[in-house]
């Protein structure tokens, strides 16, 4: 795969070379630092650094890049920038719906950047979302999630943040696939691009950081449950499949192993709670497989 | 916005003088999410201020939003398991930290609205249902809309939410996990301590938070 990409992103394969001994340095240390954690997160020992690390970098660096960039920059300013990356981004979340079989989600992608590239004026105004074409969410993680495989172990890489074995899978293929990336010359127009994208996105991100911290006890924790529910839901388009008796089996096994159908019952009983009909979505983050 | 208020008020009043209320006369579960939410909107596009003074956000989620949540519902299904666990002072307890924490929570993400505009969904429920879910979109100005669903069930002082997801992640389930790691190293007990230092913003990192630019110093002070 970075095989054929030396000549055009050099820089990224070395990159990538970082990242893939980062991540193996992660299982070797991971597997050393396992004691009776969550299934889900074999590598928490190394994810927390990762993620201490993400955090102070964001704290020195990115954040007060974002809201300075917040500061300066007016609100159309803004939209316009997040809307000239997301019309790119179209492309590939065309791509993917393609290859998840939903052919209209795909076509309709595809004709929002047609739309929003010519009448939008190279992406900046959103034309096609007016017109009722709905933008959508896609990448190659969830492909690889729509067609059965599993999330596989949590991890925190280094800058991109939250993720799982299947989705740092799909993020390289995101990467590899990605136009800003590879075909924007020269290098330093493409690198100022890039950090731009990331600038625009940290500060779309700005407010949802600060609940964040309001609402966690254990950021960590919080971040990592969050991202694994909302990964779910999104390989399944907001409907992830439940079935009736999961309300009684709420509780997540893996973190009470105790855990009896009485008390399950009771507790089930406790919440007044019995219509299968409106099914309760508690227990998304209980079912750990993706089908 | 007044006769919104009037027609509440007047809904509310309906309930307590008639407890025996018969299923129907209830404000339906999208109505009452409607009303809530554009009510609350409108107070924060007019009231300027309000969005820096973590007092009055809190005064206001307190007043319009509280109502409306079953927290004890919503802290057995954040507690998961070990909630049957839990003597009766316990749940008790559990429920009102929870609660302080979710108005804190809620006071800070109002803090961040931006005259967005709401799309309720038509709600997809048979009058027999007695728990539901409301669906609203926040349509954001160059965004993907962002879902808010909240899990509402029937009680006989109306319709009460038990839980909230946004952009599918339900709040109840992201705490489970953190919940149980607590209670498993230290207790029921240890887990209404951990809430408590929590809201009374004993915070773990506080130059985080100090950081953040809108979040004003005062806001240390309210956490008393």
């Amino acid at each position: 795969m970075t095989g054929t990409r030396e000549t055009a992103g050099g820089g990224w394969v070395v990159h990538a070379r970082a990242l893939v001994a980062a991540l193996v340095f992660a299982l070797v240390s991971g597997c050393a630092t396992t004691s009776g954690g969550d299934p889900r997160d074999p590598f928490e020992g190394f994810n927390r650094a990762m993620y201490t690390f993400n955090d102070g970098l964001d704290t020195v660096v990115v954040k007060p890049v974002s809201t300075v960039y917040k500061t300066i920059t007016p609100d159309p300013v803004r939209t316009w920038v997040r809307n000239f990356f997301a019309n790119i981004e179209d492309v590939f979340i065309g791509v993917n719906n393609m290859l998840q079989g939903k052919f209209v989600d795909g076509w309709t992608d595809w004709v929002r950047f047609a739309f929003n590239t010519t009448l939008g004026v190279a992406g900046i105004n959103d034309v096609a979302s007016e017109m009722g074409l709905e933008k959508h969410n896609e990448d190659f993680g969830q492909t690889f999630g729509r067609w059965g495989i599993g999330s596989g172990p949590y991890l925190v890489l280094p800058l991109f943040g939250p993720s799982s074995a299947r989705d740092f899978g799909g993020l390289w293929l995101d990467w590899t696939a990605d136009p800003l990336w590879y075909y924007t010359r020269p290098i330093a127009l493409r690198n100022s691009l890039a950090f731009l994208r990331g600038v625009s996105r940290r500060t779309d991100l700005l407010d949802a950081s600060r609940i964040l911290e309001e609402a966690a006890l254990d950021k960590y924790v919080f971040q990592r449950d969050a991202y694994l529910q909302r990964r779910r839901a999104l390989i399944y388009d907001g409907n992830p499949p439940r079935d009736g008796s999961s309300r009684l089996r709420e509780e997540p096994s893996a973190d009470a192993p105790t855990a009896t159908p009485g008390v399950a019952r009771m507790q089930a009983a406790d919440q007044v709670l019995e219509a299968p009909a409106a099914t309760p979505p508690a227990v998304l983050a209980a079912d750990q497989g993706e089908r | 916005m007044f006769a919104r208020l009037l027609a509440v008020a007047g809904a509310v009043a309906a309930f307590v003088a008639a407890p025996g209320l018969r299923a129907q006369e209830m404000v339906a579960p999208d109505a009452l999410v409607r009303n809530v939410t554009l009510e609350v909107a409108d107070i924060l596009r007019k009231d300027k201020d309000i969005q820096s003074d973590r007092k009055k956000l809190v005064a206001l989620v307190d007043a319009k939003i509280v109502p409306h949540f079953n927290f004890t519902s919503m802290t057995a299904s954040a507690v998961g398991a070990n909630w049957a666990k839990a003597t009766p002072e316990q749940k008790a307890k559990l429920a009102d930290e929870f609660r302080t924490l979710m108005v804190r929570t809620y006071a800070s993400s109002i803090a961040t609205f931006r005259d967005q505009k709401f799309d309720f969904r038509p709600l997809r429920a048979s009058p027999t249902d007695t728990d539901v879910t409301v669906n609203v979109r926040v349509i954001q100005p160059g965004a993907q809309p962002v879902k808010i669903d909240y899990d509402m069930e029937k009680t006989p002082r109306g319709w009460k939410v038990w839980d909230v997801r946004v952009a599918d992640i339900s709040l109840t389930a992201n705490y489970r996990t953190e919940f149980s790691n607590i209670v498993r190293d230290s207790g029921i007990d240890g887990l209404i301590k951990a809430l408590h230092a929590k809201n009374s913003g004993v915070p773990d990192k506080p130059a985080a938070s100090a950081a953040a630019p809108e979040a004003p110093a005062s806001e240390m002070k309210k956490k008393r």
